[in-house]
């Protein structure tokens, strides 16, 4: 029984907590999440992986609210997920009724990520296996936020940023092609640093957009198949301008 | 020992016989008689045992017998019965018993303070007098705590639980403030010192305070007493001496008034309460609370002030006294 009581996770010698990296090796195989920060508005996609036929996909929502200005996105252990979404809800609440002001978006961020690590340094516990991708609005504050936490319990606000499968060549993706962008841009900004990852269609990526006004909106699958049609005949024609270019010079050469 | 040997045998007769049965009720008559209730195998045990001790056939003495095993009887009760005594003082009704310590206790929130909003900020006055029934222990208590420099509580009730609570709350603020990089608003602090009072509620703290301050949405006021409750308004008194301040304070309100209008009104009506009210005196301590955190106006020494009010009539003398010439 004494063996139990160990903490499952301990330094290595070289300084590393195993558990924490293969809690991270578990995100990386979850499905792709990006959250992408405009100036008046912030967007989280998910990739939606098949859905079995008989499956009804409405019970299985990739993003969720944690009170009427935050959402949250994660990938990786979606039952871990379910866990600590709970807490952070309730915590919303809680300190709804002790300060009588609604969390700002650090708030709720530091909340969760604290709670990442209390489960990095307890006894006979496992870390939660999911990074997490939280937007919203602070309460008086027409800025939007982007912050992201791992398994290890650290966080930091984001521009934009990705977890989950095939994070690295979105965040490429993001890092190249990021700039200042507000409403319909920032959402195109989004479908397309999933797109680079995900097969293309409305079926195959769940958007949702926040702004100060109307909240958390989910995008229906028509409008998604109508900004990746939008994007697809962008990219044909600066592929087209390009290529056009190419032939002219090739032409006078 | 020999005591509880005693005791086992006693108990052996009456094993039904519950330990809490041998303390009287209430600490009225010192040996209170307890009438047992004996169940059927028991009483045949006690008759058997009385007719083993009779070994006389009493047949013809029916009424005789009849009458000695009683005295008998009670003499054994007698015999056997335990060592009864008083109960402590206030067991009987424990509940009036607590409420009266309590009352004990509690200082009976001797004092005036009042704190009202208006267009330019929060004024906030006290008194300085401490009480102890009749007598007055200090005319210099400071009444209007700093809790942080845009912040401030008054002092009512309890000295010394004001005191500790406002400095806790004062570190919470700090500590909020550490943790969130922004000022806890008047509502929050308000809030959380409520929330420790509700908790300690009916353990005999005495606190009516009010958080007055400055944050992001402007002035704030909050009443928060140790019962537990918490109210926002534009205008409160708190203490004995509250009924004269809000006579005065009510007639002369206006939301916009200047600075030197409030401090002067506030300052008029502490002095009217420590006029009429024995537990409230000492000096006036006028606070303003602005943008910029609070800043304290004045400190008036009541009777002073009340001569600077009500300046003395010179009196025509009617007779002079002169000393008698010495003889």
């Amino acid at each position: 029984m004494a063996r139990y009581d160990r903490a499952i996770t301990v330094f290595s010698p070289d300084g590393h907590l195993f558990q924490v990296e293969y809690a991270l090796e578990a995100v990386r195989k979850g499905n792709a999440a990006v959250g992408v920060r405009g100036s008046d508005t912030v967007v989280l996609g998910v990739e939606k992986k098949s859905t079995p036929k008989l499956q009804d996909s409405r019970t299985v929502r990739k993003i969720v609210s944690l009170d009427t200005h935050i959402a949250l996105a994660c990938a990786g252990l979606k039952a871990d997920a379910r866990v600590l979404i709970n807490r952070a809800r309730i915590e919303c609440q809680s300190h709804r009724l002790t300060v009588e002001d609604p969390v700002t978006v650090e708030y709720i961020t530091r909340y969760i990520a604290g709670l990442q690590q209390k489960y990095t340094q307890s006894g006979g516990v496992r870390p939660f296996g999911l990074s997490t991708l939280i937007v919203g609005f602070d309460p008086y504050s027409e800025k939007p936020a982007l912050y992201q936490t791992d398994p290890s319990g650290t966080f930091s606000a984001w521009k934009a940023n990705a977890t989950g499968r095939n994070s690295n060549s979105m965040r490429e993706f993001l890092e190249k092609n990021y700039k200042e962008t507000s409403g319909k841009e920032t959402i195109k900004l989004a479908i397309r640093a999933l797109l680079e990852v995900v097969e293309s269609g409305g079926k195959n990526i769940e958007i949702a957009v926040m702004t100060h006004k109307d909240g958390l909106r989910q995008l229906e699958e028509a409008e998604i198949d109508e900004y990746v049609a939008e994007i697809e005949a962008e990219k044909a024609a600066a592929e087209a301008a390009k290529k056009g270019g190419g032939a002219s010079t090739s032409a006078s050469s | 020992m020999l005591l509880l040997l005693f005791r086992l045998s006693f108990l052996s007769f009456f094993p039904s016989l519950s330990l809490s049965q041998h303390f009287a009720p209430t600490g009225t008559k010192p040996h209170h008689r307890i009438s047992v209730s004996l169940n059927f195998k028991q009483r045949k045990q006690r008759e058997e045992k009385r007719r083993m001790m009779m070994k006389l056939d009493t047949s013809g003495l029916e009424s005789f017998s009849a009458a000695v095993p009683s005295a008998m009887a009670a003499a054994e009760d007698q015999l056997f019965a335990p060592p009864s005594f008083d109960l402590p003082a206030g067991c009987a009704d424990f509940d009036k018993f607590q409420m009266e310590a309590k009352q004990t206790l509690k200082h009976a929130k001797g004092t005036t303070t009042l704190a009202f909003i208006f267009n330019q900020g929060v004024i906030v006055a006290a008194d300085s007098r401490a009480s102890m029934g009749g007598y007055i222990s200090s005319q210099s208590v400071k009444k209007i705590i700093e809790i942080n420099p845009y912040m401030l509580g008054t002092m009512a009730g309890g000295a010394a639980d004001c005191q500790f609570w406002h400095r806790n709350l004062g570190i919470k603020c700090r500590l909020h403030e550490l943790a969130n990089k922004r000022r806890i608003s008047v509502t929050g602090a308000s809030k959380l010192l409520a929330n420790i009072l509700y908790s300690y509620r009916g353990m005999g703290l005495s606190i009516g305070t009010m958080i007055a301050g400055w944050d992001e949405k402007g002035p704030g006021l909050y009443y928060v007493d140790s019962e537990g409750g918490r109210l926002k308004g534009n205008r409160f008194s708190v203490g004995s001496g509250s009924p004269y301040a809000y006579g005065v304070l009510d007639n002369g309100y206006r939301p916009d008034m200047t600075v030197d209008e409030a401090h002067e009104l506030a300052r008029r009506a502490i002095y009217h309460a420590t006029f009429r009210d024995g537990a409230s005196g000492g000096v006036v301590s006028v606070y303003h609370v602005g943008p910029n955190g609070w800043k304290k106006l004045s400190g008036d020494d009541v009777s002073e002030l009340h001569y600077k009010y009500y300046p003395v009539q010179p009196t025509p003398v009617e007779h002079e006294m002169v000393d008698a010439p010495p003889a």
